[in-house]
């Protein structure tokens, strides 16, 4: 609240999109947990910043105005961005209580140079790439991300290269453990670099100077657990700062009412939750009633929504205060009453995009095929495929692949049964006691469809969720 | 239709909220932040001045909507374990079973004590407690006896009589007491966090049968006016709260002790060393070291309710040095002293007693000399079961 009120109040208007860049990149650092290979928690936010640099230099209008009209700016934004790194280097020579980043930072003169040669690559590429076919280009950029994404999130991958980095920094590769390579945001920031190099294949991508891309991307209220905002609409609230009021009464209230909604959410509710009231994997194995799991699964839902909610109602609230409006993420999700409206209002921005990078063009593509297969089966493919992406994106494991798999199926068949039974549900409209009947039933069903799914979200083995399922229905007590 | 309809309300709900927001200014936020100030002072204030944890202690959810505890809430772990250490003695009995309204056909027995008796890295069904249970013992008159297991896990005379002065309510109709040496150390009596937290309670116990303990010791804890406000009082507040959160897992699993799978045993063998607590060398005890009003104060207590003092059973070692030591608590001097103590007093006072000191094997010992194996607590059941069978069939001469 202190550093919004300075930021808002005694900052000059001009500044404020570089404050939020300065900002968020001595957030990331902060935010990043302390990891074990060393220097792992330095290494992996400068590795975002990098990441960001080349998908910049990639997503870059091909017309050479465009390009001219922020040269100096990117110029800037780059030494400033170099300046920090280092600057953050040089904790290293400050005691433990005082640092800023997690660990003690590499040498700043390594760092230095190792930058350097980063640049150096980055322009390289940057070279390659204007003389290659962009289109390509940019398949390969995003390539290079899903590879990346597929190494951290797939348990063994993550073990192999956490062992080769505890190895060449002499640490003992026996610990090596997928938590070692815990990146702290690289989820959203990898969907966002993804959106931002389809949209330029597509053309969508609106001009973005590297300061308006970069903070884009790692927005610190946004950067750890969403809303993955898209980035020709953050970039109209970034270039309208200079003009937003300063001590906006109206902008702080809401801010301030988001914010403490959000802590409410999060540390009472989700937090109270979470202590004995929810379903883990060690309860789930030690239950011996099917009451008192049914009990905790519904818990488990109930916590799962208040903590995500609530982390995107501080977000909001925070960006907010800094002038930014983040999309909402959740529109009262357990109150649907089919799964298709579910997931329109359930981690909204992640839907949206997986229906923008994964349904549509997968559907489309499938649309051009020729023999064109049936509409039935194209539903079915594209929806599968979407709700397995979202599933993986938690984690590449088969219980993840299965949440995703479980939705999938429910999509589908839900859009079976309403395309069979638009008619008669239409004809409801002049019976409201049946109409309120069926709409309970739904909502009923459709939550504990939900419900149920949370089981292959939460169990870490499809054994002991088929287990879980067992019980909940009374079987294999 | 209706959808458009819910759709428009919601529009205009979320339009009026919108325009209710784009009318504030700083004189309202500064108006909303100084009554919200006010309000949480004053309720502090309300809150320091009732004292009102105590009354709160008995709103539980417990025995109506989640089952009652089968033994006295303690952890320090407690997503692991289900549980939680807690001082607000109203709030452990109304978590516990015993909480529940004595059935028609129930003789009940309460069963106090220490770590040993609440059941040290044993499930409900291995305490003493929950062996009795099993072996569906009854009175003459048919009535089945259920016994309560009210052990905590600190080794102090003085817990056992603020655990028992408390569970009188719960209308008792036998109480069995193991103690054992370790329990009798006068300047342990008010060692216990849970007496040093109940500091009313515990002086009222003192000045009502005259204990030799001192009312105005520094290590009770007297909560200044803004220690009692709901800020000073939050842990405290937040573990009422987790106790019944804590109970939803506890009633899917029966689960509310975080057993590890390697124990590491007691020790055998020892050092040629005869201290005990404050005690470098062999001594003779006497009531001043040793609180056997402590114990008095607890039969007293019981008024017509009888109790069974039970010497509880403990490891004897046959390894090195065993020769001046019992165990690793015990050397023989002081507790050879003591078992004479109790046995002497317990006569003269006439007090049902049982010496079950030596009737457990050694192996059925785990990681201290008081604490036993499932199996152990079987035998230790048996034995406590002869004992208190003069009291179900109306044999005690009373």
């Amino acid at each position: 609240m202190i550093a919004a009120g300075v930021y808002a109040g005694l900052l000059s208007a001009r500044w404020r999109s570089w404050a939020l860049l300065v900002g968020s990149v001595l957030a990331i650092y902060w935010l990043q947990p302390p990891l074990p290979p060393r220097f792992a928690d330095f290494i992996l936010p400068t590795a975002t910043l990098a990441l960001t640099a080349l998908s910049w230099l990639l997503t870059r209008p091909p017309e050479v105005e465009a390009r001219q009209a922020t040269l100096r700016e990117d110029r800037l934004t780059a030494v400033l961005l170099f300046l920090l790194v280092i600057g953050l280097a040089l904790n290293r020579y400050l005691d433990a209580a005082y640092r800023l980043t997690a660990s003690r930072p590499p040498s700043p003169w390594w760092t230095a140079v190792a930058l350097l040669l980063l640049a150096l690559f980055f322009l390289l590429i940057a070279r390659f790439a204007a003389q290659a076919d962009q289109r390509r280009v940019l398949t390969g950029g995003m390539l290079f991300i899903v590879v990346l994404f597929v190494v951290l999130k797939t348990e063994v991958l993550a073990t192999a290269v956490a062992s080769s980095w505890r190895s060449l920094t002499g640490q003992n590769p026996t610990l090596a453990a997928p938590s070692d390579l815990a990146w702290l945001g690289f989820s959203y920031v990898a969907f966002r670099l993804i959106h931002t190099l389809r949209d330029r294949q597509t053309g969508l991508l609106p001009a973005l100077s590297l300061r308006e891309y970069v903070t884009y991307v790692i927005f610190a209220p946004a950067f750890i657990a969403g809303p993955i905002d898209r980035a020709e609409r953050f970039v109209q609230d970034l270039r309208a700062l200079p003009q937003m009021v300063g001590l906006d009464a109206a902008r702080f209230g809401e801010a301030g009412w988001r914010i403490a909604l959000g802590l409410f959410k999060k540390f009472v509710i989700a937090d109270s939750l979470a202590l004995g009231m929810s379903l883990t994997a060690v309860n789930a194995a030690q239950a011996t009633s099917t009451l008192g799991l049914w009990v905790l699964l519904y818990g488990y839902a109930l916590r799962l929504y208040f903590d995500f909610a609530g982390y995107t109602d501080i977000a909001i609230g925070l960006g907010l205060l800094f002038g930014i409006r983040l999309p909402e993420n959740f529109e009262r999700p357990y109150l649907k009453t089919n799964i298709t409206t579910f997931w329109q209002s359930w981690h909204m921005t992640l839907s949206n995009w997986a229906r923008f990078y994964v349904f549509t063009p997968l559907s489309r593509s499938l649309l051009r095929r020729k023999p064109r297969p049936s509409p039935t089966l194209i539903v079915l493919v594209a929806q599968l495929a979407t709700m397995i992406t979202i599933g993986l994106w938690h984690g590449i494991t088969w219980t993840f692949f299965i949440w995703g798999l479980w939705h999938g199926v429910g999509l589908f068949i839900h859009k079976q049964w309403s395309d069979r039974t638009r008619q008669w549900y239409r004809g409801l409209a002049e019976k409201p006691g049946q109409k309120r009947a069926w709409a309970l039933f739904s909502w009923f069903v459709t939550f504990q469809f939900v419900v149920l799914g949370w089981v292959w979200f939460l169990l870490p083995d499809v054994g002991l969720a088929l287990e879980t399922f067992g019980k909940l229905f009374g079987v294999g007590w | 239709m209706r959808e458009n309809h819910a759709s428009r309300i919601t529009h205009h709900a979320s339009r009026i909220r919108n325009k209710t927001l784009s009318t504030i200014t700083w004189k309202t936020i500064t108006r909303i932040a100084l009554k919200t100030a006010v309000l949480f002072l004053l309720l502090n204030a309300l809150f320091a001045w009732l004292v009102p944890l105590e009354t709160l202690g008995h709103l539980s959810l417990y025995n109506w909507l989640l089952p009652g505890r089968l033994r006295l809430p303690y952890g320090e772990n407690p997503a692991e374990s289900n549980n939680l250490s807690l001082y607000n003695v109203p709030a452990m009995l109304a978590s516990h079973a015993v909480s529940r309204p004595k059935a028609a056909d129930e003789f009940r027995v309460l069963l106090i004590g220490d770590s040993g008796t609440w059941g040290w890295f044993l499930e409900n069904g291995d305490t003493l407690a929950g062996q009795l249970n099993t072996m569906n013992l009854q009175t003459a008159d048919g009535r089945s006896a259920r016994v309560y297991n009210l052990g905590y896990p600190v080794l102090a005379l003085s817990k056992d009589l603020l655990l028992l002065d408390a569970a009188m309510q719960a209308d008792p109709d036998l109480i069995l007491w193991p103690v054992t040496l370790d329990s009798f150390p006068r300047d342990k009596q008010l060692f216990p966090p849970l007496v040093q937290h109940n500091p009313e309670r515990m002086r009222r116990l003192i000045g009502a049968y005259g204990l030799d303990l001192d009312v105005d010791d520094g290590r009770f804890v007297t909560p200044s006016f803004l220690d009692r406000t709901i800020v000073g009082q939050r842990r405290s507040l937040a573990d009422l709260l987790r106790l019944q959160q804590v109970g939803f897992a506890w009633a899917a699993t029966g689960i509310d002790q975080a057993i590890p799978a390697q124990i590491e045993l007691r020790r055998s063998d020892f050092e040629a060393d005869v201290s005990w607590q404050s005690f470098p060398e062999p001594v003779t005890l006497t009531t001043d070291d040793l609180a056997f009003d402590v114990l008095a104060a607890g039969v007293t207590r019981a008024g017509d309710v009888p109790v069974l003092l039970i010497n509880e059973p403990m490891f004897i070692s046959q390894g090195q040095n065993s020769d001046l030591r019992y165990n690793s608590f015990y050397p023989r001097w002081a507790y050879d002293q003591y078992r004479d103590m109790l046995a002497d007093t317990a006569v003269a006072r006439s007090w049902p007693y049982l010496d079950l000191w030596d009737t457990i094997p050694p192996d059925e010992f785990t990681d201290t000399p008081v604490h036993l194996t499932a199996a152990g607590n079987r035998l230790l059941a048996e034995r406590v079961a002869e004992g208190i069978r003069p009291f179900l069939l109306g044999e005690t001469g009373d």
